[in-house]
């Protein structure tokens, strides 16, 4: 094959001789060169007959074949005789393969109009909703069971999810509360020494993380390290058909994963919190006793003028719900991954952003609930 | 054959689908006690989905599963764990716990299904290993064997509560040939000891004519079975030209 052919273009050049259209082909055809394409050549006018030729082309791939293929599917879309023997062998045989790829490849509809698109999120969301609720309601049937005395518990699984999720939770907690104590403390008392009463620091920072703070940055931190954790367990579980297994042997998932998880997160949380509380709060003695020169004694006395016992149950009850909260959408997550590795990564994910969103929402329920109450 | 025994299992037009996409419809079929019995056909012909549907992993949209002669879809949650018990399964993957150790994967349908002692539970659960050729195992994790023994272990525990019938999901997928025949002679000695009714996915055609005593083939476009009886008697000019296709790996249609 000479040289100039090699390095020439690819091009299709369309001559109309005697009401039929003669494609001449020519040069060489490679993907990553912009070739022409049959539709483009087609003039207004519909020809009787097409002829293809290929005179003088060069090397050719994959671009050619579609090409041809693409005017064979016209050829059969619009009845117009298509003439391909003077083109080699192996190309045709090429392009009647791609030809017939195009005739049967099933049209899975992954972008539709709006209103089905609409209707297909509404489905979703119905399903996720009842997949929900389901799940709740299997809960709570499993673990009435188990209080029942009907079925097993696995205390070993808890105690070793108990483990996990609060004491190696520790260092973690300390940190954050800690810090949200010194920022506390710093904001109010640009506040409080306006009126000259740097002292009540220690009322704010006291109320703040018996009742709101606590139980709230525990929360926090374990839906990004243990709720997420769990929903990336079930999830990966779930891949591996570990979860059918124990379908298969009758076995429920909510009573051997879902309840010593939950239960587990349930137990720790409010230590956890009241945890975090002592860690808040010593966060604000430092700065108040290194910035606002007022003793630890004398902190510690005027908080309790104000923090009394309802304050640290309102925090207490905040932190089972929140533990529960957190459990239970990483598990759910978990549950619904779907079954491959970037499921899993999703599922982790799902469970952080609804967990958080579900602890807001029930932080701002209890708000309004204790407000009624009185507490 | 007149009188024919109650089969161990009979599928009576079962229709599968996902979401609204239908993988198999009206399939009707039986499975004698104590027979072994493939389910084969190319990729993506809905084998894994009979399956899943055989052992309720996957509700069906129509049709009934019977094991022998008790209708399985209809039953209530406590008969159908009842039927479970009676059932083993193999997983493609093996699926095996990976957070317990041989031992305890072995053991959790032991314990969860009868009052055994722990130390009766691990020393069944050793002898079921032993029996896989994993003996010395049991103390470790998933994780620390290899693809092969998984799928032993993994047999192991289909076969931990002594089961009626046991499913394999391509048991010989991704073993290499030595492998794939031990695990063949290991479900015959099952079959031929337990009596076992055994039910394999497979395209491994070795296997086919190995040990099934009969076969039936799926096919995806038919979305449904194809052929059925001995593979001898599917593998024979004048069967269904795909499954002597399969069989005998010869194509004879034109490409
Ligand atoms: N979870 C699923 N969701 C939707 N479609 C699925 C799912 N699993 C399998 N399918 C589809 O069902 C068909 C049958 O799959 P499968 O039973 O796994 O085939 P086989 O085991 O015979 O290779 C395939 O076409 C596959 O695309
Ligand atoms: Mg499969």
């Amino acid at each position: 094959m000479p040289e100039t052919l090699e390095l020439a273009p690819a091009r299709a050049t369309a001559r109309a001789a005697e009401g039929s259209l003669q494609v001449d082909i020519g040069g060489s055809w490679r993907l990553q060169d912009p070739s022409p394409r049959w539709h483009a050549l087609l003039g207004p006018e519909k020809p009787a007959s097409v002829r293809l030729a290929s005179p003088e082309v060069g090397s050719w791939d994959t671009s050619l074949v579609v090409f041809v293929g693409e005017a064979l599917v016209w050829s059969r879309e619009s009845g117009i005789p298509c003439d391909v023997s003077a083109l080699p062998d192996k190309l045709v045989g090429l392009a009647r393969q791609f030809e017939g790829s195009m005739q049967s490849t099933e049209r899975i509809a992954h972008a539709q109009s709006l209103v089905v698109d609409v209707g297909i999120s509404t489905r979703h969301a119905l399903r996720q909703a009842r997949g929900f609720l389901q799940f709740v309601g299997e809960c709570w049937i499993d673990s009435t069971r188990f209080v029942l005395g009907k079925a097993r518990f696995r205390w070993g699984d808890c105690l070793l999810e108990m483990q996990k999720c609060g004491a190696m939770a520790l260092p973690i907690v300390s940190l954050i509360s800690f810090l949200v104590g010194v920022t506390l403390a710093y904001s109010g008392s640009i506040v409080l020494k306006r009126f000259g009463g740097e002292i009540w620091v220690a009322d704010l920072i006291g109320v703040a993380m018996t009742r709101e703070m606590g139980a709230l940055m525990a929360a926090v931190v374990l839906s990004g390290r243990t709720g997420a954790a769990f929903a990336a367990e079930i999830g990966s579980m779930k891949a591996n058909e570990e979860i059918d297994a124990l379908s298969v042997l009758g076995i429920s998932s909510v009573r051997f994963l879902v309840l010593p998880r939950v239960l587990a997160l349930g137990l720790m949380m409010p230590l956890l919190a009241m945890y975090a509380n002592c860690l808040g709060i010593l966060g604000g003695m430092a700065v108040a006793f290194g910035t606002l020169d007022i003793p630890p004694a004398a902190y510690w006395v005027e908080m309790l003028t104000i923090v009394d016992m309802s304050d640290v149950t309102v925090g207490m009850i905040k932190a089972v719900a929140f533990g529960l909260i957190v459990g239970l959408s990483g598990c759910l997550r978990g549950l619904q991954a779907e079954r491959n590795a970037s499921g899993v990564g999703r599922a982790a994910t799902s469970a952080v952003v609804t967990a958080i969103l579900l602890i807001i929402v029930a932080d701002a329920v209890f708000a309004v609930l204790f407000h009624a109450l009185g507490l | 054959m007149s009188a024919e025994p109650t089969p161990a299992i009979e599928v009576r037009g079962l229709s599968c689908s996902y979401e609204d996409v239908p993988v198999l419809e009206n399939v009707s079929f039986c499975v004698r006690p104590a027979e072994i019995f493939f389910i084969i056909g190319g990729s993506g012909c809905g084998k894994t989905t009979l399956l899943r549907n055989l052992v309720g992993l996957e509700k069906p949209t129509q049709g009934k599963v019977l094991f022998k002669g008790r209708s399985f879809t209809d039953a209530d949650p406590a008969e159908r764990r009842e039927m479970l018990r009676t059932f083993g399964m193999l997983f493609q993957s093996g699926a095996l716990w990976t957070s317990l150790t041989l031992s305890e994967n072995i053991g959790l349908p032991l314990e969860e299904y009868t009052d055994l002692p722990g130390d009766e539970i691990r020393e069944i659960a050793a002898f079921k290993l032993g029996q896989v050729g994993l003996s010395g195992f049991e103390q470790h994790y998933p994780s620390e064997i290899s693809g092969g023994m998984q799928k032993r272990a993994g047999l192991a525990r289909a076969l931990a509560l002594d089961p009626g019938i046991v499913f394999f999901d391509e048991p010989s997928a991704g073993l290499d040939p030595v492998t794939a025949r031990n695990l063949d002679v290991l479900i015959t000695q099952v079959r031929d000891t337990f009596g076992t009714t055994i039910v394999v996915v497979s395209h491994d055609v070795d296997s086919i004519f190995g040990i099934a005593d009969r076969v039936i083939m799926l096919d995806r476009s038919k979305r449904g079975v194809i052929a059925e009886g001995t593979p001898t008697e599917l593998a024979r000019a004048g069967a269904n030209p795909k499954a002597v296709e399969f069989l005998t790996r010869r194509s004879v249609r034109p490409v």
